[in-house]
C-alpha cells in the first residue's frame, strides 16, 4: 500500500493542535488515581503527542513503518489500562498482563513474521483494547460510577476505532472508502478524538 | 529611488540567508531557556532584551564567518552551493566584514550587559569560528564535539546572566546540548555523505561507517535525555513538567533505537527534525515552565 497523499498546512495544524491537546493532559495529569493508571495515561497521551509530531515531520508515509504501527499499539493498549486501573483496580494486573503479552505479540510478528499472522494479532489487540476504551466509559458513565461527562472518552475511542478499522481494510485491500478520503479525514480526526479524550477526563475530574 | 530600494532589499535577504534563521532562532531560544530558567518571571525587560539582541547578533555573526571561511566547500556541495557566497552574489570581503561587524556588536554589546555573560558568548563564538570551524571540521570528524560546546555555549551564557554566576544546573543544560549535536550533526552527514565526501570534509559516516555512527547518535541522545532531565529537576519543574519532558525524551529514545536496529533514509530524516523539534520543545518548557 502506498500512501500519496501530500500533508497540507491545515493539516499540520490540525495534528500540532492534537499533540499540544495530549501535552497539556500529560502535563496537568488526572487527578485521583493510581500510580500504574497514571503511567499508562502518561504513556497513552505521551505516544499520541510523540506520533502526532512523527507525522508533522514526516508526513503520511510514517503510517506505513513497522515503527509507528508499534507506537500506535501502545496507545489503545496504555488507554484501556489507564481505564482499568482507575476504576476496577482488582482487574489491573490481570490486564497490565494481556496487555505486556499483547504489545510484545505484536512486536515480534511485526518485526520477525509481518504478513497474516501480524495483521491477525494486530487487529486482535487493537480489537480488544478498542472495545474496552469505547464501553468501559459509557457502561461507567451510565452506571453512575463515573461523572457523565467521561462517556466523551468511549467516543473518542469509537472515533479512532473507526479510523483504525479503515487503515486496516485499506491495508487487506478491500477500502470500505479511498485512502485520499481517509487521509483527508485523518488529521481531523485525531484532533477530535484527543479532545474527546482530554474533556472526558477533565470532567471525571 | 525604487531600483536603489529593491537593491537594499535584496542585499538584506542574502545578508539573512547567511545568517541561517532557523539554527540562529534555535540556539536563541536555548539562550532564552537558559536565562529565564534562573530568573522567571522575568522583571527586567532591558536585560533580556540585551540579552537577545547580543545573542542573536553575535551567533549570526560566527555563523557568517563560518560561512565566510567555509565558501570553498560549499561550492563543492550540491546542498549549499546556491548559498550567497558560492553563487557569487555576496563577495567574501563583503561577507567577512559583515560576521566581523555583527560579532563585534554581539559581543561588545553582551560584555555590556555583564561581564561573565558575554566572556562566556566570546567563548561560544570562539570555539565555532576558530576552534571548530578554521582549525579542526578540515581535519578530524571528532571536530562536532567542539562544535557541540560552542553549541552549548548560550544556554549557559544565558544561565549565568540569570544568576550572576556558572552553577551546576547550566554546566547540565550545556551538557544535554552538547550531547543533542551529534544526533543532529551525524544524522545530517549521513543524509548528505556524498556532498561530503566530495568536499572532503571527514565525517563520522565516512571514517567509521554508518552502523557505527547510528550507535554513536543512540548513545548521545540517551546522554542528551539524561542531562536534559536531571537538569530540568535540577531547575525545580514540577512532576507534570517533567513527565512531558521524559515523554519528549521518550521519543528521541524511540528514534534513536529504531534508526539503529531497522536502519531507512526515512528514520534517519525523522530522527533528525525530531531532535531539532526535541531541543526547542526542551527549551521552551522551560521558558513556559517559568513564566
Amino acid at each position: 500500500m502506498i500512501l500519496t497523499r501530500k500533508m497540507t498546512a491545515l493539516d499540520r495544524v490540525l495534528l500540532l493542535a492534537a499533540g499540544l491537546l495530549a501535552a497539556y493532559i500529560v502535563v496537568a495529569g488526572v487527578e485521583g488515581m493510581t500510580l500504574l493508571a497514571l503511567v499508562s495515561y502518561t504513556l497513552a497521551f505521551g505516544m499520541l503527542l510523540v506520533s502526532g509530531l512523527l507525522l508533522i515531520i514526516l508526513g503520511f508515509e510514517i503510517l506505513e513503518s513497522s515503527l509507528v504501527v508499534i507506537i500506535s499499539t501502545m496507545i489503545p493498549l496504555s488507554l484501556s489500562l489507564g481505564i482499568i486501573a482507575q476504576h476496577w483496580s482488582a482487574y489491573s494486573r490481570v490486564y497490565l498482563v494481556v496487555a505486556v503479552v499483547g504489545f510484545l505479540g505484536v512486536v515480534i510478528t511485526r518485526l520477525a513474521a509481518p504478513g497474516v499472522a501480524s495483521t491477525v494479532v494486530l487487529a486482535l489487540v487493537h480489537g480488544v483494547a478498542g472495545i474496552l476504551i469505547f464501553a468501559l466509559p459509557l457502561f461507567l458513565s451510565l452506571s453512575g460510577r463515573a461523572q457523565p461527562g467521561f462517556a466523551l472518552v468511549g467516543l473518542g475511542g469509537a472515533l479512532i476505532g473507526l479510523v483504525g478499522v479503515s487503515l486496516a481494510f485499506l491495508k487487506t485491500g478491500r477500502p470500505l472508502v479511498s485512502k485520499e478520503r481517509i487521509l483527508s479525514f485523518f488529521p481531523g480526526l485525531l484532533l477530535i478524538t484527543t479532545a474527546a479524550f482530554v474533556a472526558g477526563f477533565l470532567l471525571n475530574q | 529611488m525604487r531600483t536603489w530600494s529593491a537593491s537594499i532589499k535584496r542585499k538584506l535577504r542574502l545578508y539573512w540567508t547567511m545568517t541561517k534563521s532557523l539554527q540562529t532562532g534555535l540556539l536563541l531560544t536555548t539562550g532564552l531557556a537558559g536565562f529565564m530558567s534562573a530568573r522567571c518571571p522575568v522583571i527586567n525587560w532591558q536585560i533580556l532584551l540585551g540579552m537577545a539582541g547580543s545573542l542573536f547578533l553575535a551567533i549570526s555573526g560566527s555563523t557568517v564567518l563560518n560561512m565566510w571561511y567555509d565558501r570553498d566547500i560549499d561550492a563543492k556541495m550540491k546542498r549549499t552551493c546556491w548559498r550567497p557566497l558560492p553563487a557569487a552574489q555576496v563577495s567574501p570581503s563583503e561577507a567577512l566584514l559583515l560576521g566581523l561587524a555583527l560579532s563585534a556588536l554581539g559581543i561588545g554589546w553582551a560584555l555590556g550587559v555583564d561581564l561573565l555573560y558575554g566572556a562566556i558568548v566570546f567563548a561560544g563564538l570562539f570555539f565555532d569560528v576558530v576552534v571548530y570551524t578554521i582549525w579542526l571540521k578540515r581535519r578530524t570528524a571528532w571536530s562536532i564535539v567542539w562544535g557541540g560546546v560552542s553549541g552549548g555555549m548560550p544556554v549557559l551564557a544565558g544561565r549565568a546572566l540569570g544568576l550572576g554566576t556558572i552553577d551546576w544546573i547550566g554546566v547540565l543544560l550545556s551538557l544535554g546540548v552538547l550531547l543533542w549535536i551529534p544526533t543532529h550533526i551525524l544524522t545530517f552527514s549521513m543524509k548528505y555523505h556524498d556532498d561530503y565526501q566530495a568536499a572532503g570534509v571527514p565525517t563520522f559516516p565516512a571514517q567509521y561507517g554508518f552502523q557505527a555512527t547510528r550507535w554513536v547518535i543512540a548513545i548521545s541522545s540517551i546522554g542528551a535525555a539524561l542531562a536534559m532531565g536531571f537538569a530540568a529537576y535540577g531547575v525545580g519543574m514540577t512532576v507534570g513538567y517533567l513527565r512531558l519532558m521524559a515523554v519528549l525524551s521518550g521519543g528521541l529514545l524511540l528514534l534513536a533505537a529504531g534508526s539503529t536496529l531497522r536502519p531507512s533514509e526515512r528514520i534517519n530524516f525523522g530522527l533528525f527534525k525530531y531532535a531539532s523539534l526535541y531541543m526547542l520543545s526542551a527549551m521552551l518548557l522551560m521558558v513556559i515552565w517559568g513564566i
